[in-house]
């Protein structure tokens, strides 16, 4: 495989695209071949499957390149495996047959996620090479030196900032345009930034915040305004700790359209009846909107919360195009990749650990959230 | 790591069905044509006003991108009119500029090269894990699949420098090699790292669609002697369609508008758009002319995808929280 790999990328780029989607169709379209006949019964189904299950993990480990004793070692495993399977309780043909489904899924997880994951906890512990336990010294890098703790409150900043904000445009927005002409159409307004890369955005917005020296005209539209409203142009991103907080607008920019689209539908789930039988009552708009449609769409509330938080909680791409984390912007996720980039993966690997533990406690509430519905109704 | 994600998380089944309601109210309204107005005169302003301060941003770079570069730099995008000029040099300027190994023309062609097969890999592979979830019974199947949903939260920071290692050293234990790395170079790092991350979100969404085809369907066609093979390939890939090409724009956005991933697996002449477009931005930061028109040749295919394929959009988006 890598001397097919190696070969490919010596191609031009476009024609590697259907040469490599022809050899995994190629790949998959045998597999799926195999597990269709391997239920069946008689002699050459049952050679059929002896056949693959021993020379299927021989050609994989060859074909990544591994020595031959693991190869061979696979070969045998796979000979024991085809054993069991026909000894299988299910009949023979059924583990080949779930092995051949998940075993792709399953292997590239546990190789490419669940194995790293592991191995960045204890990375965690280890010194910048690697080779030395040191504790917790690398924790104690993160939360003691003072561009370190800026970055885990800067982070603090991004993620109650954010999803608060989002939300309440995004449900503000939604709330507004309901049920009006050229709904479709306003929502696409504000929906399109969802579509945008974050580098692309933040290009964007600082082509808004660029500022020019007071003697010329301006170029960027907020320091323009701030002229026309008599004021001296700001380099907006050099001004501590403000920065932060335009670099905080392009995200709610970009997540609002989310909250907007998630939450409009779940307006409109909220059943007529409510609405209606509120409106008799005499209530106002924004009582009916308190009182009614809030706690009406109080669960896609905290989905569009929790979603928001973790996607500000990893924020990376707008701090590393805008400002790459100087004057005192850096949050975790572009703290992490700089001290990877300076060869310090002991400090880079706390810094990813701290961004999962900071993951962890949203998720649950919003797992134990979920339950607690569940017990209720 | 991207701007586009699916609700990721799950939602309890009154929500779910909340939001599946408002969704079909939402097609309704679509096919019906719309009635009445604005909720009131306050809430108009206040939408436009919203409007207005979210899509002018965008404005602003599109008209800069096509003005001459010293206009450009002597007055703002809102004087177009009365300083008016055209041109298409910022385009064929930037698609020629870059670094040393590669030029923004060439990391377009990357970062489709990049994209479609980092599209397609983890959605097989991930129909085929759904699906075995699904329609295949085994002992410890629900704690796999809390297993493979639980990796949902790991952030992918967590993975990144392992992963690396593992491909430019391969796997060994003690002195023996389990696997060569793999130096194969060009994008096979990208496309195996893209497919990996988006596993668990693929299997989860895709599952909950492959569960609900009606079980009589997959036993009629295991009467009339179909194999696992057959049901998956004749009766589920067809039926899970529509979900699988709403999963499809949305890994689709999140490949192409990636800059993570790319900066850690896509060095030298291989990188994407993103990549080199984040680094033009930190070299020449005041060519404005070269970064509008760079950055809307990078918006320009997600947002052609996103108007074409705009109705799938919003539904894939309400899938990770309803199933329907």
């Amino acid at each position: 495989m890598s001397q097919f790999l190696t070969w490919i990328a010596t191609l031009p780029p476009l024609a590697q695209i259907p040469l490599v989607l022809a050899a995994f169709g190629v790949v998959v379209a045998l597999l799926i071949f195999f597990l269709e006949i391997a239920p069946r019964s008689g002699r050459k189904f049952t050679i059929a499957r002896l056949a693959v299950c021993i020379v299927a993990p021989g050609l994989i480990f060859l074909a990544l390149g591994s020595i031959w004793p693991a190869a061979i070692a696979a070969v045998i495993l796979g000979g024991l495996f085809f054993i069991l399977d026909y000894r299988s309780r299910q009949g023979a043909g059924y583990l080949f047959q779930l092995f051949g489904f998940l075993a792709p899924a399953i292997v590239l997880l546990a190789i490419g996620l669940v194995y790293p994951t592991i191995q960045t906890m204890v990375q965690a512990f280890m010194n910048s090479r690697g080779n030395r336990f040191v504790g917790l010294d690398n924790f104690a890098w993160v939360f003691t030196q003072e561009t370190g703790i800026r970055t885990v409150l800067n982070t603090i900043v991004w993620v109650l900032i954010v999803p608060t904000l989002s939300t309440i445009f995004g449900l503000a927005y939604a709330v507004f345009i309901d049920k009006s002409r050229g709904e479709k159409f306003f929502k696409i307004l504000v929906f399109m930034p969802m579509a945008i890369s974050f580098v692309g955005a933040s290009i964007i917005w600082r082509f808004v915040y660029t500022a020019r020296p007071a003697d010329q005209d301006q170029i960027g539209l907020l320091n323009q305004i701030v002229v026309w409203l008599g004021g001296q142009p700001v380099d907006f991103l050099a001004v501590s700790p403000w920065n932060t907080l335009f670099l905080i607008v392009v995200l709610i920019w970009v997540q609002t359209g989310f909250a907007m689209v998630v939450l409009s539908a779940a307006i409109k789930g909220v059943p007529a009846e409510q609405m209606e039988a509120a409106q008799l009552d005499g209530t106002n708009a924004w009582q009916r909107f308190i009182n009614v449609t809030v706690p009406g769409i109080r669960s896609s509330l905290v989905v569009v919360l929790t979603t928001i938080s973790i996607a500000s909680l990893k924020v990376f791409d707008i701090v590393r195009t805008m400002t790459a984390g100087a004057n005192d912007t850096s949050v975790i996720a572009n703290e992490m990749y700089t001290q990877f980039k300076g060869f310090e993966f002991g400090r880079s690997s706390a810094l990813a650990v701290v961004l999962f533990l900071l993951v962890l406690p949203i998720v649950i509430y919003n797992a134990r959230q979920i339950s607690k519905q569940r017990t209720i109704r | 790591m991207s701007t586009t994600i699916p609700a990721q998380l799950p939602v309890d089944k009154t929500t779910e069905r909340q939001l599946a309601r408002g969704e079909r109210a939402i097609e309704r309204s679509l096919t019906k044509g719309t009635k009445n107005r604005l909720t009131s005169r306050g809430a108009t302003i206040a939408a436009l006003v919203i409007a207005i301060l979210w899509t002018t941003p965008t404005l602003g770079l599109f008209v800069t991108s096509f003005r001459l570069p010293e206009e450009i730099s002597r007055n703002g995008w809102w004087t177009i009119f009365a300083n008016p000029g055209f041109t298409f040099s910022n385009y064929t300027e930037v698609l020629a500029s870059g670094n040393s190994q590669l030029t923004l023309g060439g990391a377009f062609l990357n970062s489709i090269a990049i994209t479609l097969p980092a599209t397609l890999f983890p959605l097989v592979i991930a129909s085929l894990a759904a699906y075995a979830f699904a329609w295949i019974d085994f002992k410890g199947r629900n704690w796999l699949f809390i297993g493979v949903f639980a990796l949902q939260i790991v952030p992918l920071q967590m993975a990144l420098v392992p992963l690396l290692s593992l491909f430019s050293r391969g796997l060994k234990i003690g002195s023996l090699t389990l696997f060569d790395g793999m130096d194969a170079g060009g994008y096979s790092q990208v496309w195996i790292a893209h497919t990996i991350f988006a596993l668990p979100l693929a299997i989860f969404l895709l599952h909950n669609f492959v569960s609900e085809i009606p079980g009589e369907l997959i036993e009629a066609a295991r009467v009339d002697g179909a194999g696992h093979g057959q049901i998956f390939f004749r009766i589920v890939l067809p039926l899970t369609m529509p979900a699988i090409a709403s999963f499809a724009i949305f890994q689709f956005l999140w490949v192409w508008n990636d800059l993570l991933v790319a900066l850690v697996f896509a060095d030298g002449d291989v990188a994407p758009m993103t990549k080199l477009l984040a680094e033009i931005s930190g070299s020449r930061g005041q060519d404005w002319n070269l970064l509008t028109a760079g950055a809307f040749i990078s918006i320009l295919v997600p947002l052609i995808v996103f108007f074409s394929l705009q109705r799938f959009f919003v539904r894939g988006l309400l899938a990770g929280s309803t199933k329907g």
